[in-house]
């Protein structure tokens, strides 16, 4: 299954970013393989608006099913939920720890947003 | 003719200027276009007479009809559209109502909604016609309900009392002025917020002056720059404990005819100014 992680840099080493529209770089991590593909996400990153709802649409057209992220807001949350991704809030460590964690089974789907919009 | 009255820094005296000089000349028009927090109308006391709600238009999805192409989600500068999975989904507080994705649909699978930003309400206080937008609670759309507001000027004299800040609102406060009439005080942040004001002004190729409120307080910061940059002070209210409470009490300044005069001189000043600007 293809995981989404929201990370700081472009290897499986580095380290989480815990923002998900604004993340400087999503990973898109084959959770079987750990083969992974690397997006930039500067151009998300620096929208005046609607960064997670952007990002949420690129993770999605890439066949990401689930994102692994620090946190995650309203607008972003109802996008991926209507695009049927599942969501795992308040993850943190590297990409790699993270996609292991989620292979373990220790992680539980978020209900929600863990944070406000922006204005 | 329209004399929008902004400032940058805020609480520099914009609704006292503006208020003022609209009191002050005959057949005026006031419109209060800081519709996050309008207060014109506790100095003029109008008798309101209409209220009209404003409103934007959204897109909303025919899901029968749409193919989910994503033109629409392409075109949005705003992020309002989201194309994910098999759904198509709209921000509309995200909206700016720029019609691009009616546009673009190939399938017109968009209807046109609407969406409540706020109402506009216009009355009359003695000869003077006013003008009041008010934004809805926890609204951030502000510049198509001062679009909505300014659609009463009228012929005659109109004066604009804008929001503070250099941003959307205020520039859609300025567009289309005669002039632009900056109050500042002369103190650090109201010098650093003028400077801002003005870069915003210049871009708008607005002819513009100043008026200094509070002076003989804070420093002479002000007066320098505007030598310097050749900006006309057209006018200096001093910092006087009897116009603070005239203020505090929701007075008129210039019911006491000396500053009715002076404010008369103010908008004979700045026709004069616009004037100038419109021959050349």
């Amino acid at each position: 299954m293809k995981i989404a992680v929201t990370s700081q840099g472009a290897t499986l080493e580095s380290k989480m970013d815990p923002r998900f529209g604004r993340a400087a770089y999503i990973m898109i991590v084959d959770s079987e393989t750990m083969a992974f593909e690397v997006f930039d996400n500067s151009e998300n990153a620096n929208a005046l608006k609607g960064a997670g709802i952007k990002t949420s649409v690129l993770i999605s057209e890439n066949g990401a099913k689930v994102l692994l992220t620090g946190y995650c807001g309203p607008n972003a949350f109802k996008t991926l939920h209507t695009g049927g991704l599942k969501v795992v809030n308040d993850v943190n460590g590297s990409v790699k720890e993270a996609v292991l964690a989620f292979n373990d089974g220790i992680f539980t789907y978020s209900e929600g947003p863990n944070k406000d919009g922006h204005w | 003719m329209i004399i929008s009255v902004a400032s940058g820094k805020g609480g520099t005296g914009k609704t006292t200027v503006s208020t003022n000089l609209a009191y002050s000349v005959q057949d005026a028009t006031i419109l209060d276009c800081d519709v996050e927090a309008p207060n014109a109308h506790l100095f003029l006391k109008p008798v309101i007479k209409d209220v009209v709600k404003a409103h934007v238009t959204i897109p909303k999805v025919d899901e029968k009809i749409c193919n989910l192409c994503k033109k629409c989600m392409d075109i949005c500068q705003f992020s309002a559209i989201a194309v994910i999975g098999k759904s198509l989904l709209v921000f509309p507080e995200l909206c700016h109502s720029c019609m691009g994705c009616f546009e673009v649909c190939p399938e017109d699978a968009l209807i046109k909604d609407k969406r409540l930003i706020g109402s506009v309400e216009s009355g009359k206080s003695e000869d003077l016609n006013f003008i009041k937008g008010i934004l809805k609670t926890g609204e951030s759309m502000s510049p198509p309900l001062i679009k909505r507001v300014r659609e009463h000027q009228r012929k005659k004299v109109n004066i604009i009392d804008a929001p503070p800040g250099t941003s959307c609102p205020v520039i859609a406060s300025m567009t289309g002025a005669d002039f632009v009439l900056m109050v500042t005080e002369p103190t650090p942040f109201g010098m650093h917020d003028l400077k801002l004001a003005v870069e915003a002004v210049k871009l708008l190729n607005i002819p513009y002056g100043i008026v200094i409120n509070r002076s003989g307080k804070g420093d002479n910061e002000v007066n320098k720059y505007a030598e310097k940059e050749n900006i006309p002070v057209l006018m200096e209210i001093p910092f006087d404990r009897k116009i603070a409470e005239l203020y505090s009490n929701g007075e008129i300044l210039a019911k006491e005819p000396v500053w009715k005069r002076k404010f008369k001189d103010l908008f004979n000043k700045i026709s004069k100014l616009a004037e100038k600007e419109a021959a050349i």
